[in-house]
């Protein structure tokens, strides 16, 4: 039976799909901040080049392989280029096909772009644009087709309102395995990598922390209640895991810091993203709160195992994602959402805690996985990583031939052609 | 006719300059630049990763002035640079064979 569309509806996930697109320039300018100058173009470019190959390969083929069929492993080829997505409604929605199909294309956009933080300032861009083009098709898909296309995380009953597992574990267990296999930075651990501009970072997670509106309660796929219930829970998510990040520094390390304030607040946002529309408000700050505390203390693991995670993506997306998908086994609660579960704590037992778990295992060990198969292969056909003269010149000038801050030095530039 | 450098904190320049116009100095160069001394650096945190920063910003001022007033400028901005704390920096004269203005192609005295 063909369903009918609701304006409201359409329009509340225009709007959603406008936000989340705008995340993917926000997480620019947070990773942007956090690497040093001569590296800050090739983050910018590698994250914005993203919005232009994820958004084309979304429409070849990309959507097809995660939304195609109900198969339990991947989907099928029904809606290559875009066949039959059209201006109806879903089935089951009140919303038109091609609407569905860009509010997922933004998620596969920004998916791939948070790995960027893990391979930071020494991997070639052409490698780049090649890697998030096959992982976009060989991982992504399959594991949102898993979770949102019917597939067996679906099937299982495990939950994930807007993509802790299918964005945040996904891409944080890729961000790992890139990290492993590109190494470190030339002088990491030892030589000093300050972030060159904060305030580019905190705007970024400005436009992120407001973005996220789109993510998660545009994953409501409705403007009902239960999206303005996970518009709230997603903002007080952020705000208390800011509060846990930046007391829990200020006591281990004596200050309350702009960094961690903006760390703290990504981590809860992350956090929050499997539970926003499975939760009650004072859950969500108890999830916030001790994401925020938790990744604070796992962004320190890749000193101990020597990792060159540049710019946390383990330690706030793998591992912020894991504890919102864990979390959401305790706190989970159907008199929020019907479609939901009961958690350990709201008289469910240990059902979905166990669920939650296999989920999110299974997504972090085939992500791990197939990247590493991956980034291996194309190690070895093209290269992954820049020579160390071009890491020293920087990815600016090495990969783009550009500068991003140019003050008119004297003699800085005569033309030659 | 003498050069007088001094090393000093960037925030006891405009004080410096004031002094040295006042003693009669027609012009000066000034460059930001960074060192250590006794004074040590400081320590940044960013995610828990401390930093030390071991180079301080200073500012050097060079005045070239006849032999006669070397000491008395060098005295001037002792004075105006001096807070009494670690790091107020270090001022001192060598000799300059000659001097010779652009514009004019005056020399040595003339030229200062």
């Amino acid at each position: 039976m063909e369903s009918a569309l609701d304006t409201g509806d359409t329009a509340w996930l225009l709007v959603a799909t406008a936000l989340v697109l705008f995340m993917t320039p926000g997480l620019a300018l947070f990773y942007g901040g956090m690497v040093r100058a001569k590296n800050l173009l090739g983050m910018l470019m590698q994250n914005f080049f993203a919005m232009g190959l994820m958004a084309v390969l979304w429409v070849l083929i990309g959507y097809s392989l995660a939304f195609g069929g109900t198969g339990a492993l991947v989907g099928n080829l029904d809606f290559v280029g875009f066949r039959d997505v059209g201006m109806g409604a879903m089935e089951g929605l009140t919303i038109p096909v091609i609407l569905f199909a860009a509010f997922q294309m933004t998620f596969a956009i920004i998916t791939p772009a948070l790995i960027t933080g893990a391979t930071a300032d020494r991997m070639r861009f052409g490698a780049y644009a090649l890697f998030i083009g096959i992982w976009v098709l060989v991982v992504y898909s399959p594991v949102a087709h898993w979770v949102w296309g019917g597939g067996w995380i679906f099937d299982l009953g495990a939950l994930d309102f807007a993509g802790g597992a299918v964005v945040h574990i996904n891409a944080g267990a890729a961000a790992l395995a890139m990290a492993i296999l590109l190494g470190r930075r030339k002088g990491w651990p030892k030589e000093g990598m300050p972030p060159h501009s904060l305030p580019l970072t905190l705007v970024g997670t400005g436009i992120l922390w407001f973005g996220w509106a789109g993510f998660n309660a545009g994953s409501a796929l409705a403007a009902n209640g239960l999206a303005a219930q996970a518009l709230l829970n997603t903002f007080v998510a952020a705000s208390a895991a800011m509060l846990g990040w930046v007391l829990a520094e200020w006591a281990k390390d004596g200050h309350p810091t702009t960094l961690g304030a903006a760390s703290g607040a990504v981590a809860g946002l992350v956090a929050i993203t499997p539970c926003a529309g499975f939760v009650g408000a004072v859950p969500s700050i108890l999830i916030g709160f001790l994401a925020g505390i938790i990744c604070l203390f796992a962004i320190q693991l890749k000193y101990r195992f020597g990792y060159d995670d540049s710019l946390d993506v383990v330690g706030v997306h793998l591992v912020g994602g894991l504890t919102g998908a864990l979390l959401l086994g305790l706190f989970a609660d159907r008199s929020i959402n019907e479609a939901g579960a009961d958690g350990l704590f709201t008289g469910g037992g240990l059902d979905l805690l166990g669920k939650q778990f296999v989920a999110s295992i299974t997504v972090l060990g085939f992500s791990f996985v197939v990247t590493l198969v991956i980034g291996k292969v194309l190690d070895a056909i093209v290269g992954l990583r820049v020579s160390e003269e071009d890491e020293d010149r920087g990815l600016d000038l090495s990969q783009h031939a550009e500068t991003a801050y140019s003050f008119g030095e004297v003699g800085s530039m005569g033309r030659i052609g | 006719m003498k050069l007088v450098t001094a090393i000093i904190k960037p925030h006891k320049f405009d004080d410096v300059k004031d002094a040295l116009k006042e003693a009669g100095v027609q012009g000066l160069t000034v460059e930001e630049v960074k060192g250590f001394g006794r004074q040590g650096g400081h320590t940044e945190v960013y995610r828990g990763a401390e930093y030390t920063v071991d180079l301080l910003p200073k500012i050097r001022i060079e005045v070239v002035v006849d032999d006669s007033d070397a000491e008395r400028i060098a005295e001037v901005i002792v004075d105006a640079a001096r807070t009494g704390k670690i790091g107020d920096g270090k001022v001192w004269v060598t000799t300059v064979d000659r001097v010779v203005r652009i514009r004019t192609g005056e020399r040595d005295l003339d030229a200062i």
